[in-house]
């Protein structure tokens, strides 16, 4: 067994166990953090397969931030897990007939020759070739187009988790900075005209 | 390795997926990790046959993905956020207001 199949097995394992432990944990906060680990182990997956920006990209932005952001979210909300846990397994017979089902289906399929045992083709990359370079070349020339479209999704997704968490509290006095800023001298001083008065003798 | 090794690991990732969602049907946060699984599966995929073929855009691919991805999780827990501040729980079975 050479090294890169040692190294895929490993991995492998390693993955599968982390997302069964990501979905049977019964604290919320492990079940995010088993995450993390099968993101790990898929970006040493995607370093096999020689796409080192992705996985470099997986590991920095998918786990520093997103996952993050879950661990945040999980750690936020104060739930009754007992409570969520109830039925847990009662769903198990059907799951895992179905996952099973999925999986051999999957597998029949895939394992023809069509797809076949074939080996990956034995292409040597050249010395100066950069996969960030080939990718960053792609994506302002030919995708630059869907490169737009998905920064644009960005910024919906953005707005739309604001405007979502936004909350207005109407039982709290607070300052208006645009009434403050829309105020007139008028507003606040009134001049009065009125006789002056004599005083009384 | 062959391509079929990643192919099938890749499914399997995937059928792990689905079966967490039938586990956690009541979980909403953990519904949210499962479809997190078979969005992985899926990149796996991409980036296997990718590798196989010669082709870049494959991993193009799994970048447009990974920004989809980013904003659903984004969304669906300011969705979460909301919903617990509302009802205090985020059981699937306590959202039955609309239900007459």
């Amino acid at each position: 067994m050479d090294l890169n199949s040692f190294a895929f097995y490993v991995l492998a394992t390693v993955m599968i166990v982390a997302a069964l432990r990501v979905i049977t944990a019964r604290n919320p906060a492990h079940a995010v953090l088993f995450l993390v680990l099968a993101f790990f182990n898929a970006g040493g997956l995607w370093l096999l397969l020689q796409a080192e920006f992705l996985a470099i990209a997986l590991i920095m932005v998918y786990v520093g931030a997103v996952m993050v952001l879950f661990l945040f979210v999980v750690m936020m909300l104060d739930i009754d897990i007992k409570r969520l846990r109830r039925g847990f397994w009662s769903n198990m017979p059907l799951a895992a007939t179905l996952g099973l089902l999925l999986l051999a289906e999957m597998a029949l399929v895939l394992s023809t020759d069509y797809f076949g045992a074939t080996a990956f083709p034995d292409y040597v990359q050249p010395a100066d070739y950069s996969n960030t370079k080939e990718l960053g070349r792609l994506l302002f020339t030919d995708y630059v187009y869907p490169f737009e479209l998905a920064s644009i999704i960005l910024l919906v997704a953005i707005i739309v988790a604001v405007v979502l968490t936004l909350r207005h509290r109407s039982d709290v006095k607070r300052l208006d900075p645009a009434a403050q800023i829309a105020v007139k001298h008028t507003d606040r001083l009134r001049i009065i005209q009125m006789p002056a008065e004599k005083e009384a003798d | 390795m062959t391509l079929t090794h990643y192919l099938i690991l890749a499914a399997m990732l995937f059928a792990i997926g689905v079966v967490g969602i039938f586990l956690n049907r009541k979980n909403l946060i953990v519904l949210l990790m499962a479809i997190e699984l078979m969005l992985l599966a899926v990149n796996l995929n991409f980036i296997a046959f990718s590798h196989f073929l010669h082709d870049a855009a494959g991993q193009l691919f799994v970048f447009f993905i990974l920004t989809v991805a980013a904003a659903e999780s984004g969304i669906g827990l300011a969705i979460l956020v909301v919903l617990f501040r509302n009802l205090s729980s985020i059981d699937v079975d306590d959202l039955d207001s609309l239900k007459g």
